[in-house]
C-alpha cells in the first residue's frame, strides 16, 4: 500500500504529465483561458485516460502479443483510443446528458491529447501490471488536472495584468508554466 | 487568395512556421531539445511523416469519405509513424532511445493533423508535397534554434546531429547553466523566443 502512495505521489507531483514529461502542451495552452473551459478537459481526461489505460493494456496482452504484431500498437492504440472517445461520447449522450452537456465538447479534443497516448505508451514501456497501470493512469491524469487548474487561475489573473506587447498571449503563458514547472520542481525530493 | 507553389513551400520557413507561427507541435518541441543533435532528429522524423502523410491523402482525397476522413488521415499518419519507428530502430538507435516515447508520440502531433485536415485534403499532390516539405523544414529549423540555445548555455556543448560533441564553451572557465535543460528551462527559453519572434515583422 505504501508503494502505491508513493508510487502516485510520484506521478502526480513528481514526473507531473505536463510540467515535466512535457506531454499534452496543446490542450494545456489552449483550454487554460477560462477556469470553466480547464475544469471541463480536466475531468475528461481523468475519465478517459483511466479507460484507455486498463483498454490499451488489454489490447496489448489479449489481442497485440498472441498475434506477434506488438510492432503495430502505435496504429492499434491510437485506433482504440479515438474509438473509446467515439464510444464514450455516445454512450454519455445516451445516458447521462447532464454530464454529456459538460464534457461533449473536450471528449473529441482528447483523441489528439498526447498525453492520453503518451501514458498509455509509458505504462507498456515501464512493464506496469494492470492495476499498476490504471492507478498511474488515474494518477498522471490527476496530475493533468492540477497542473492545468493551476494554470487556468493565474492566466485569468494574467488577462487582468498589462504584459508588453510582444509577450502577450502564448508567450506570457509559456512563461508562467515555467514558473509553475520549477515550483513544481521543488517536489523533486520526496519521491 | 492563389498562392504559387514556390509560396506554398517558402510560407512554412518563416510566415507560418510551427511551432511559433502556427502554435502546434509544442510538446516535442519542449521534450526533445535538450540536445542539438534530438532535436534535428525529431524534426527529421516528424518532416518524413508529414511529407508522406501529405501526398497520401492527397492522392487519396477523393477516396476518402467525408465523415470519417479524420480517423483515415490517422492510420495513414500512424503507419508511417511505425515505419520511421522502425527504421530508427535499425540504423539510429541512440537516437531511438533518447528521443523515447516522443517518437510514437509523432502520431498526435497537431501539425499533422493539422496540414493533413486543412491543405492536403483540400489539394493537389504536388503543392501538399511542397507544403509538407516547407513546414517540416521549418519545424526542424526551428527545433535546431530552440535546442542550439539551450544546449549552448545549458552545458556549453554543441552536438552536431549524427556526427561529434562539440565544445563551445569549455568549463574550465565557463559554468554551464543547467537550468536552461531542465523543464521550467525549456519553457522559459521557448517563451522568450516567442516573444522575440513577435518583434520582427510577420510579413
Amino acid at each position: 500500500m505504501m508503494d502505491y502512495m508513493v508510487f502516485v505521489v510520484s506521478c502526480v507531483l513528481v514526473n507531473n504529465i505536463l510540467l515535466a514529461q512535457f506531454l499534452g502542451n496543446c490542450p494545456f495552452l489552449g483550454t487554460s483561458k477560462r477556469m470553466e473551459t480547464a475544469v471541463g478537459m480536466s475531468i475528461a481526461v481523468v475519465f478517459v485516460l483511466v479507460l484507455a489505460g486498463g483498454v490499451t493494456w488489454l489490447t496489448l496482452r489479449y489481442v497485440l502479443t498472441p498475434l506477434k504484431i506488438e510492432y503495430l500498437r502505435t496504429i492499434a492504440f491510437i485506433l482504440v483510443i479515438a474509438a473509446l472517445v467515439q464510444f464514450v461520447e455516445m454512450f454519455l449522450k445516451r445516458n447521462i446528458p447532464a454530464l454529456y452537456a459538460g464534457l461533449g465538447i473536450y471528449l473529441p479534443l482528447i483523441t489528439t491529447n498526447c498525453a492520453v497516448l503518451g501514458v498509455c505508451i509509458i505504462n507498456i514501456d515501464e512493464n506496469y501490471g494492470f492495476v499498476k497501470s490504471l492507478v498511474s493512469s488515474f494518477a498522471y491524469a490527476a496530475g493533468f488536472g492540477l497542473a492545468l487548474i493551476l494554470f487556468a487561475g493565474l492566466r485569468e489573473r494574467i488577462l487582468l495584468a498589462r504584459v508588453p506587447k510582444p509577450l502577450q498571449d502564448v508567450s506570457i503563458g509559456l512563461i508562467t508554466a515555467g514558473l509553475i514547472a520549477l515550483s513544481f520542481g521543488a517536489f523533486k525530493g520526496m519521491a | 487568395m492563389a498562392r504559387t507553389l514556390m509560396q506554398e513551400f517558402t510560407k512554412g520557413l518563416w510566415k507560418e512556421v510551427p511551432p511559433f507561427r502556427l502554435v502546434l507541435g509544442i510538446c516535442a518541441a519542449l521534450g526533445v531539445s535538450t540536445t542539438v543533435a534530438d532535436g534535428v532528429g525529431m524534426g527529421i522524423a516528424t518532416t518524413f511523416v508529414l511529407v508522406c502523410g501529405n501526398v497520401l491523402v492527397s492522392l487519396l482525397r477523393k477516396i476518402i469519405p467525408a465523415d470519417i476522413r479524420i480517423a483515415c488521415f490517422i492510420v495513414i499518419i500512424a503507419t508511417f509513424v511505425t515505419i520511421v519507428e522502425l527504421v530508427m530502430q535499425a540504423y539510429a538507435y541512440p537516437l531511438f532511445l533518447s528521443l523515447g516515447v516522443f517518437i510514437p508520440l509523432i502520431v498526435v502531433n497537431c501539425i499533422l493533423l493539422g496540414r493533413a485536415e486543412a491543405f492536403a485534403y483540400k489539394r493537389g499532390v504536388v503543392a501538399s508535397f511542397l507544403d509538407g516539405m516547407g513546414i517540416g523544414i521549418g519545424y526542424t529549423l526551428a527545433l535546431a534554434a530552440l535546442s542550439a540555445i539551450r544546449e549552448i548555455i545549458g552545458s556549453g556543448m554543441f552536438s552536431v546531429p549524427f556526427g561529434p560533441k562539440l565544445v563551445v564553451f569549455d568549463t574550465s572557465w565557463y559554468q554551464p547553466m543547467h537550468f536552461l535543460l531542465t523543464a521550467p528551462g525549456a519553457f522559459l527559453c521557448l517563451g522568450l523566443m516567442l516573444a522575440v519572434m513577435n518583434l520582427a515583422p510577420s510579413k
